[in-house]
């Protein structure tokens, strides 16, 4: 299988500090990888630096083969990005808010209205087209702007803590939505809080103190530190750390 | 929230140290073709006023013009010829006081000062004689002749209202980006960070320009204040004072990330110095040293001599370079800072 995100020995630095410290793994076609790490753990960094937001001081990192200190540019274009807020505008109704991403995602005009359709029928969202986003019910948006960062059909989806503030049942919907997304082939790079959803995922890295600790399948990491959940497994390595949290 | 506990300090020094209606050291030069005993006691006394600093002598009634235009001269004060004589043989004499009008409160407070002194020198002449000696100021008011405030306040007004519209609405526009986390999201998309930038800046730009025409016309045609000068160059002048603005606005917001903070800034850490210091109500010239200088970096002080200059004196190009040159010089200081910041905030 291609691997579609590389990390070898990616670091960054803030003068002293070592935010992330020489992390390497590969992320496979279509796999659901979580991100997983206690706040303060410097997986937010991590994610900025495959997003080509943040320039790494050292180490490489390659995403969709592109990489991503030198070829920034490239690299964004083939990923999605959904944030803990769902960042769409509130005041834009729903079908403004899909045109807005798909021109800045230079999806072609043409196609713009069909993949619309398409979209909010599978949502089951034809009667919302024109609803502002802001009346519309938190899962909903978050629905919505989990879609929308998918439109354009990237290689690669970062998700930020995207279940944060919302219930468990619409969290469940949330993750059909994922695996959906990952059987069309699309890599769903994901941070979380949430334990439970530390089980959805087809693999799992847990990072302590800018460095990760483990990385394996959901199923291995348990027996691997005979714990019965994730959290038990987290709880463990989460002890290691001597960073404080912010 | 350090800024609500400033905030009242600040107000209460700007407040009480800025607002002052008294004019002190106005610059003056005076034309005296008398040279007489009766005018050179009266030049020694204007001399003497600490409201007045008599920066020239002129020979050539023809100089005056130039005067005004170069030297920003505040009033002019002439003596026609054979002003003792008059005096003393008719008991009557004439001077004539011709002051810049283009701020009129300022012109008032200084006319009021000079025929003052006048009229002390006609006191202690008559406590002498006993004969009832009378001098009359003529009084000429140059570019606003019929004193109307207007002159004095559209400038200012141009000035408040495209900082309000330029730096304040977009530092807020921007800050709510971030606040709703769009910001991020934009940030990680293949847009450019300056396409970002000049998305959030365009609108502010043109709605800038529209308040912009609107002053102008409603001040043309309502309020009667033509605009003496070259409106090309008012509008090129704007053009720049807006850039100004707008970078400034942009350089907020790489600095806050939230609404509310933004706001205070440009609202109250803006606002507050540029109604107060920038010459629109309160003459710069007497306020404290310290204040001087503040009034210095605000923009719109720079601006609102331009637009005066320009507007209401009539003159060209070459009177406003200074203030041309200093708001360019802010521009591009600002907006490399805020580019600066903007792109260190992506790190």
């Amino acid at each position: 299988m291609d691997k579609v995100i590389i990390a070898e020995n990616l670091t960054k630095k803030f003068g002293d500090f070592t935010a992330v410290d020489h992390i390497s793994f590969e992320v496979e076609r279509g796999e659901i990888f979580g991100f997983l790490g206690a706040n303060g753990a410097g997986k937010t960094t991590a994610m900025r630096m495959l997003c080509g937001l943040s320039i790494p001081t050292s180490g490489k990192g390659l995403v969709a083969d592109f990489d991503v200190h030198t070829q920034s540019e490239q690299v964004k274009k083939n990923i999605g990005y959904m944030s803990q807020k769902f960042a769409l505008y509130e005041e834009l109704k729903v079908w403004e808010n899909i045109r807005l991403y798909a021109g800045i995602y230079s999806v072609p005009d043409k196609e713009i209205a069909p993949r619309t359709d398409e979209l909010l029928k599978r949502l089951g969202f034809e009667n919302e087209r024109e609803t502002l986003v802001k009346s519309l019910p938190l899962g909903w948006k978050q629905k919505l702007a989990f879609s929308v960062a998918i439109f354009h059909e990237p290689k690669i989806v970062f998700l930020d803590e995207p279940t944060g503030g919302v219930d468990p049942v619409t969290r469940r919907q949330f993750w059909e939505m994922i695996y959906e997304a990952a059987d069309r082939g699309i890599t769903v790079f994901v941070t979380t809080h949430y334990m439970d959803e530390a089980e959805y995922c087809d693999r799992v890295s847990i990072m302590v103190d800018g460095r990760i600790d483990a990385l394996d399948s959901p199923k291995n990491l348990k027996n691997q530190f005979k714990a019965n959940n994730m959290d038990g497994v987290f709880q463990q390595l989460a002890r290691r750390a001597s960073r404080k949290a912010d | 929230m350090a800024i609500l506990l400033i905030l009242p300090i600040l107000m209460l020094v700007l407040f009480g140290y800025s607002i002052s209606t008294e004019v002190k050291n106005s610059k003056i030069a005076i034309l005296d073709s008398s040279n007489d005993v009766a005018t050179r006691a009266i030049i020694e006394k204007f001399r003497n006023s600490e409201y007045f600093s008599v920066k020239k002598m002129v020979n050539n009634p023809s100089e005056i013009q130039d005067l005004f235009k170069k030297d920003r001269l505040n009033m002019v004060l002439v003596f026609g010829d054979n002003f003792y004589e008059n005096l003393a043989h008719t008991g009557n004499a004439q001077v004539q006081l011709i002051v810049d009008g283009s701020d009129p409160n300022s012109a008032k407070t200084i006319v009021t000062y000079a025929t003052s002194i006048i009229g002390a020198y006609q006191l202690e002449l008559s406590k002498i004689d006993k004969i009832p000696f009378q001098i009359n100021p003529q009084i000429k008011l140059l570019y606003n002749p019929q004193m109307k405030g207007a002159y004095n306040f559209v400038p200012g007004v141009m000035g408040m209202i495209l900082m309000l519209i330029c730096a304040m609405m977009t530092s807020i526009s921007i800050a709510r980006e971030k606040e709703l986390g769009t910001m991020e999201v934009l940030l990680v998309s293949p847009m450019k960070p300056i396409y970002i930038i000049l998305s959030k800046t365009i609108p502010y730009f043109v709605l800038s320009l529209v308040n912009l025409a609107t002053i102008l016309l409603l001040s043309v045609f309502l309020l009667k204040v033509p605009i003496a000068g070259s409106l090309f160059w008012l509008i090129a002048f704007s053009l720049v004072y807006i850039f100004v603005n707008l970078s400034l606005g942009l350089l907020i917001s790489s600095i806050v990330d939230s609404q509310l903070v933004a706001l205070l800034i440009s609202g109250m850490v803006l606002m507050l110095p540029v109604i107060m210091l920038s010459g629109m109500m309160f003459p710069v010239e007497n306020m404290p040293v310290f204040f001087q200088w503040i009034s210095q970096i605000i923009p719109a002080k720079w601006y609102i001599i331009g637009v005066k200059k320009i507007m209401i004196k009539g003159l060209g190009l070459s009177s406003i370079i200074p203030e041309m040159s200093v708001l360019l010089g802010m521009g591009i200081v600002l907006v490399i800072a805020s580019l600066k910041n903007f792109k260190y905030r992506l790190e």
